[in-house]
Formats: structure tokens, C-alpha cells, sequence
């Protein structure tokens, strides 16, 4: 009972006495307002970094995994080429022996000329690709009709353009029907897929001219063609079983033995997404712990002011004492000033640095446009400056406690 | 006869100040029954401010008894100390020793935050304790905005507000004019004769003279404890004061 009056009596005498010294009360706390305004802004700032990271994975598909062949690294001399290269079969394998995936179709790279009437585009990014290619990349038409697999199954001389092709061959706005000449062969245009805008940060620049061919029907315009594999799991979070699965399929029909190194590679999107996250989330905490010295210095900062308030007070500290304050009670009050006086600085602080991360939101098309203040930051920062009001303010605190009454009262 | 409430035994008090021993207190016998009224004198050096130190438990005897209502304040540690000025304890001092910050009512208030005691109706207490003192009218008054006694009335009131077995005044009229120091005085008169046990520390015989009973110490020593009206050095101030105060009459009366 008296513990609770006198506490509530010590808050309301720390926040008169602060209200009494305002100007030098936010000198005071001058250094932990810049702490805590500095963890709340760097903290929401990284915030809106990872979402703005994360976002561009999104643009990818985030429960895609490629498969691509991959020379062990430093051993280029003892693998050829015909080891490593991919092909159907093995591709083909994939689905039936990795109960994780979803989806899988091998993609074929070719780079071929491209002619449509007097337009004519040398090295155009060509690519063979089975009919659930589209609902792998999310990649839909939309104008004319998918790839089906009667295309595939027939070799049919048909493809798909994307915006950028139509505009760069010059292409009616619906093209199907008409016809584009891929490395000398006619091929029928069906269909207009959307162009896919890759963010520069992964290496998409400008889109480019895409033609887009049945996989079998490419297969027979090159004798070895480059090949890699793109699959869906069946969830994001399988992405490291579909990478086991896939792996060990890959080495059993690879035959490689127990000492070999894998001649392939296999990435998926959500390990670079976990990556990302445990990257920027040890950078947070650091640049956190970083400020967090800032937290120190704004401590000593009211140690120094309390030592001045304890002397300043002497008298008052006598007499409290002589009508019966116990030492446990004055070493409390002053705690509690002192701790008191971090949070106004924790409250000021808080006030600003989230007013920052508003503003980090507001600016339109900012990498920081995700930014915001999570909870635990504002947490960590409340609980910080508490713990630094109670660290520095102990030994001020002590020392009005332990003061002799009678000396205390002839203090002038 | 009852228990005393202040009941001292062979008390010693003795200071190091630096590599002086100071001897304060050099055996003290004292008892103080309730509703005294007793001044204690001495000149400064006679250990009059360190026995006022004991008799507050503000500090604590090297040597000897002091119980205060029975309880011997010469085994407790500083937090019970701290319990006893609390509640046993009324302190006046000379420069009144009031909160500037804080209202009058707030000032009275004070020693019943720390006190377990009254919980409920602190404020009504502390009002009733300075309508006692004659200041029901001040309450809200900041001490800057109060005259000398009116601000060694808020004192009183304060020493009051826990009914405290006594109240101990340490030089209470020092910094004040004749006139009011005839207030507080009076004000001392009336709690007094409402039964409260007061104790004065002072220097002034004409103080001292308003005290049913005189202690005078010298040395660390009670040399004497007379009733004021046989107490052989106050009757011998009264009647030269008496006689100064004929001899400037009859000064007066003389044509020059």
C-alpha cells in the first residue's frame, strides 16, 4: 500500500521536478532521444530495405527452384562438357522422383536471327519451353492462345512473342496469324505473352525481343542444345526438400559416386529469400547494438545531472530524512527521477524516430516505402533506456541515500 | 510516577574530527515525562545540538540508554530510526526547512508519505494540523509567499501532523523578530496546554523562560535541571533584566 503511494507520489515528484528544469531536463536526455530516435530509424529504415528486397524476389515466384548444369568449381579440367550439360531425360526424371515439386520444364536457350518482313533482329533470345512453362514463370498470353502439347507433341513451327518482340518486329497489335522467320524456318505466331520486367538489382535491364517455341521443336534446331530446368514446389517452404530430391536424382542418373562433386547446381528462390532475411536481420541487430552506445553516453549524461540534482537537493534530502524518509525510500526516489528522465528522453525519441520512418514511408517510389518501426524496436528501445536510467542513475541515488541527515540539514 | 517518554542513561557521545577526539556527550541522565515542557540550554560547545542529534535520533549515542516511549532507540538500525522520527518525532528547526516548490498543506503533508499510518485522510490531517497552527487560510500558499512565523507555523504544523510523543524544537524563534518569536512562543503555550511534550533547544533566557523546566549543560554535562521558577541563574537574569528595565525608567524620568 504505502509502497504504491510512494511510488506513484515519486513519478508525480520526478515529472514536477522535471517539468520545473525543462530546458535542462532535454539537454539532459539529449542523448538518449538521439538513441533512441537513431534505433527506431535505422531499424524501420532496414525494415523498408527488406521488404523492398524481398518484393523484388517476389517478381521471380517465390516457390521457383532452377536446375542448371554447373562445372565443379576448380575441377573444369576433369569434366567435359558432355558430363555436364543437362538433358531431357534427366530433366524428365525430376517429377516422378521428387515428390516436392510441382511442376517441372526443361527451358531450351537458343539464340537465333529473327526476321519479320523488313525487321531483323540478330541474336533474339530464343527459347524452347513445354506447355507448363506458363504456369511455372506465371508468364500467361494475352492475346491468342497458350503453347499447348500438341504442339509439343507435333513440333509444330508455331510461337509465342512477347510486347517488346510485337513492337520491335513491328507486329500488327494482334498478331496471330501471321508469320516470323526464326534462324531461316517459319513459325507461326499464336499468341502474345506479357513481357516480364525482371528489377535491374538481379540483372534485368530493358526488356528484350522473346520468342518463345515448343521444346521439341527447338530440340531438333540444335544437335546439342543448352538446356536448364525450371520446376515449382509444391509449397515455398519445401525448397530444401525439392533441393535433397533433386539432388540425389540428379547424381543417381548422373552416376556420379560418392567422391564426386555435384556437375550441377540447383537454386531456389525462397533459400535466397531466407539468406536475404538472416543478412539484413544480423545487420539490424548490429547497427541496433551500434546505437545502442549512443544509450550509454546519453546515461552518463543523466548520471552527471542527478549527481547535480542529489547536491543541489541536499537540504531537502536532510529534512526528508529527518521526518522519516528511510534510506531505501530516497535511494528510490531518485531512482525513479532518473529513470523518469529517460523515458520523457525514450518518449521523445520515439516520437521523432517514428515521425522519421513516416516520413521515409511518404516519399512515393523510395526504396524505403516498406519502412516501419516494428514492435520489438520500439520494445528495445523503451526497455534500453529504462535500464539506463536505472544503471546511471544507481549511483547518484546511493549517494543521496547514504547522506547524514545532520550533515545534510547544515548543507548550504 | 510513569514511564518517562524520554528516559536517558549515562549517555556519551564522542566525534573524531580528523585526529581530534571530540568528547560531545559525557554521561547524560534525563528524563522527560509527558506533557513537559523543558528548555535546554547551554552555551555552544556544551553538547546541547548533539544531545538535540540523540534526542531526534538523527544520530546515535556512542555510550548509554536512550529509550523514547519505551523503545530503546540505542539498538536500532537507520531504517527503524527512520521509523521512530516518523512517528514519535516532531521536528521544528531554525530555519524552518520547508519545501519551496510545494504548497503549504503539501509541506504539512509530508512526513505522512512515509509514514504506514494514515493511510487514507493524509490531506485531511495535514489541514487539520495547520488549522491548529492558526493558518487554515495559507494552505495553498507557497512558503516565498509567507512571512517568517507564518512559515515556522507551517513547520509546526508539519512537526504536528503525526501526533508525534514529542516535538523538538532546535533554536525555533532564531530567525525571527521579538514580536513574532512572541507568536510561536505563544503558539508553543497553547499546544502545551493541550498536552503536547515539547522540548526546546536554545541559547535565549527569555526563551528558556517560557519552559516549565530548565536543563542547562555544560561540557557534555546536565550541570543543572530546576523548575524555571527555582532554577537560581534564570531567576537571577529575570530580576536584572528587571532591574536594566528600572534603571532605563528611572533614566528616562531624570531631567537631563
Amino acid at each position: 500500500m504505502i509502497l504504491v503511494r510512494l511510488l506513484f507520489q515519486t513519478v508525480l515528484l520526478a515529472l514536477g521536478q522535471i517539468w520545473a528544469n525543462r530546458f535542462r531536463a532535454v539537454l539532459t536526455s539529449l542523448g538518449i532521444i538521439i538513441a533512441v530516435w537513431s534505433v527506431i530509424g535505422v531499424v524501420g529504415a532496414m525494415q523498408g530495405f527488406k521488404g523492398f528486397l524481398l518484393d523484388q524476389f517476389a517478381t521471380f515466384g517465390a516457390n521457383k527452384v532452377w536446375v542448371f548444369p554447373r562445372m565443379p568449381p576448380g575441377q573444369r579440367d576433369r569434366y567435359s562438357w558432355r558430363q555436364v550439360r543437362m538433358t531431357v531425360d534427366q530433366i524428365d526424371s525430376l517429377l516422378p522422383n521428387s515428390p516436392s515439386l510441382d511442376k517441372v520444364s526443361p527451358i531450351l536457350q537458343l539464340n537465333c536471327d529473327v526476321q519479320a518482313g523488313d525487321r531483323f533482329i540478330r541474336m533474339a533470345t530464343v527459347q524452347g519451353v513445354r506447355p507448363s512453362w506458363h504456369d511455372i514463370e506465371q508468364r500467361y498470353v494475352t492475346v491468342g492462345r497458350p503453347l499447348s502439347n500438341t504442339d509439343e507433341e507435333q513440333r509444330r513451327q508455331v510461337c509465342l512473342v512477347n510486347d517488346k518482340g510485337v513492337r520491335e518486329l513491328a507486329l500488327a497489335d494482334d498478331p496471330t496469324g501471321s508469320y516470323v522467320l526464326v534462324q531461316g524456318r517459319r513459325f507461326l505466331i499464336v499468341g502474345v505473352v506479357e513481357t516480364k520486367q525482371v528489377s535491374p538489382m538481379f540483372g534485368g535491364d530493358e526488356a528484350q525481343t522473346e520468342i518463345f517455341i515448343p521444346f521439341r521443336t527447338g530440340e531438333s534446331m540444335r544437335e546439342f542444345p543448352r538446356m536448364y530446368a525450371v520446376a515449382t514446389t509444391k509449397a515455398p517452404e519445401l525448397f530444401e526438400d525439392a533441393r535433397a530430391e533433386i539432388t540425389a536424382q540428379m547424381r543417381r542418373v548422373r552416376k556420379l559416386g560418392p567422391e564426386d562433386p555435384d556437375t550441377f547446381g540447383v537454386e531456389a528462390i525462397e533459400q535466397a529469400i531466407a539468406q536475404v532475411k538472416s543478412v539484413l536481420g544480423g545487420a539490424t541487430f548490429m547497427l541496433a547494438g551500434l546505437v545502442s552506445v549512443a544509450l550509454v553516453v546519453g546515461g552518463i549524461g543523466i548520471m552527471n545531472i542527478m549527481l547535480v540534482s542529489v547536491s543541489e537537493r541536499t537540504r531537502e534530502i536532510g529534512l526528508r530524512k529527518a521526518v522519516g524518509a528511510r534510506p531505501e525510500v530516497i535511494l528510490l526516489q531518485f531512482l525513479v527521477e532518473a529513470i523518469t528522465l529517460s523515458m520523457v528522453g525514450c518518449v521523445i525519441g520515439l516520437a521523432l524516430g517514428l515521425a522519421s520512418v513516416a516520413a521515409m514511408k511518404a516519399v512515393p517510389d523510395s526504396f524505403l516505402s516498406k519502412a516501419n518501426a516494428p514492435t520489438w524496436a520500439i520494445m528495445l528501445a523503451v526497455l534500453f533506456s529504462a535500464g539506463t536510467g536505472v544503471v546511471f542513475g544507481m549511483f547518484p541515488a546511493i549517494k543521496a541515500a547514504s547522506l547524514n541527515p545532520i550533515e545534510a540539514l547544515r548543507h548550504d | 510516577m510513569t514511564t518517562p517518554v524520554i528516559r536517558i542513561r549515562d549517555l556519551h557521545k564522542v566525534y573524531k574530527v580528523g585526529a581530534e577526539v571530540v568528547r560531545a556527550l559525557r554521561g547524560v541522565d534525563l528524563d522527560i515525562h509527558r506533557n513537559e515542557f523543558v528548555a535546554i540550554m547551554g552555551a555552544s560547545g556544551s553538547g546541547k545540538s548533539t544531545l538535540m542529534n540523540v534526542l531526534g535520533c538523527l544520530d546515535q549515542p556512542t555510550k548509554g540508554v536512550y529509550e523514547l516511549s519505551g523503545k530503546p532507540t540505542h539498538k536500532m538500525d537507520s531504517s527503524q530510526l527512520a521509523k521512530v522520527r516518523n512517528e514519535e518525532i516532531g521536528f521544528v528547526f531554525q530555519s524552518f526547512e520547508l519545501l519551496n516548490r510545494a504548497s503549504a498543506l503539501k509541506n504539512v503533508t509530508l512526513p505522512l508519505v512515509y509514514s504506514d499510518k494514515h493511510f487514507w485522510g493524509a490531506r485531511r490531517r495535514a489541514k487539520e494540523s495547520l488549522t491548529r497552527v492558526g493558518l487554515a487560510d495559507r494552505m495553498d500558499h507557497r512558503p516565498n509567499q509567507l512571512s517568517g512565523g507564518q512559515r515556522q507555523r507551517v513547520a509546526i504544523a508539519r512537526a504536528l501532523v503525526n501526533e508525534p510523543s514529542i516535538l523538538l524544537a532546535d533554536e525555533p524563534t532564531g530567525n525571527l523578530d521579538s514580536r513574532t518569536s512572541d507568536d510561536i512562543i505563544a503558539l508553543f503555550k497553547k499546544l502545551h496546554a493541550e498536552g503536547q511534550t515539547i522540548v526546546v533547544v536554545t541559547h535565549e533566557e527569555d526563551i528558556a523562560g517560557h519552559a516549565l523546566r530548565i536543563v542547562r549543560l555544560r561540557d557534555g554535562k546536565v550541570v543543572s535541571d530546576h523548575p524555571t521558577s527555582q532554577d537560581p541563574i534564570h531567576q537571577d537574569y529575570l530580576r536584572r533584566s528587571l532591574e536594566a528595565a528600572k534603571h532605563a525608567a528611572a533614566a528616562e524620568g531624570a531631567p537631563a
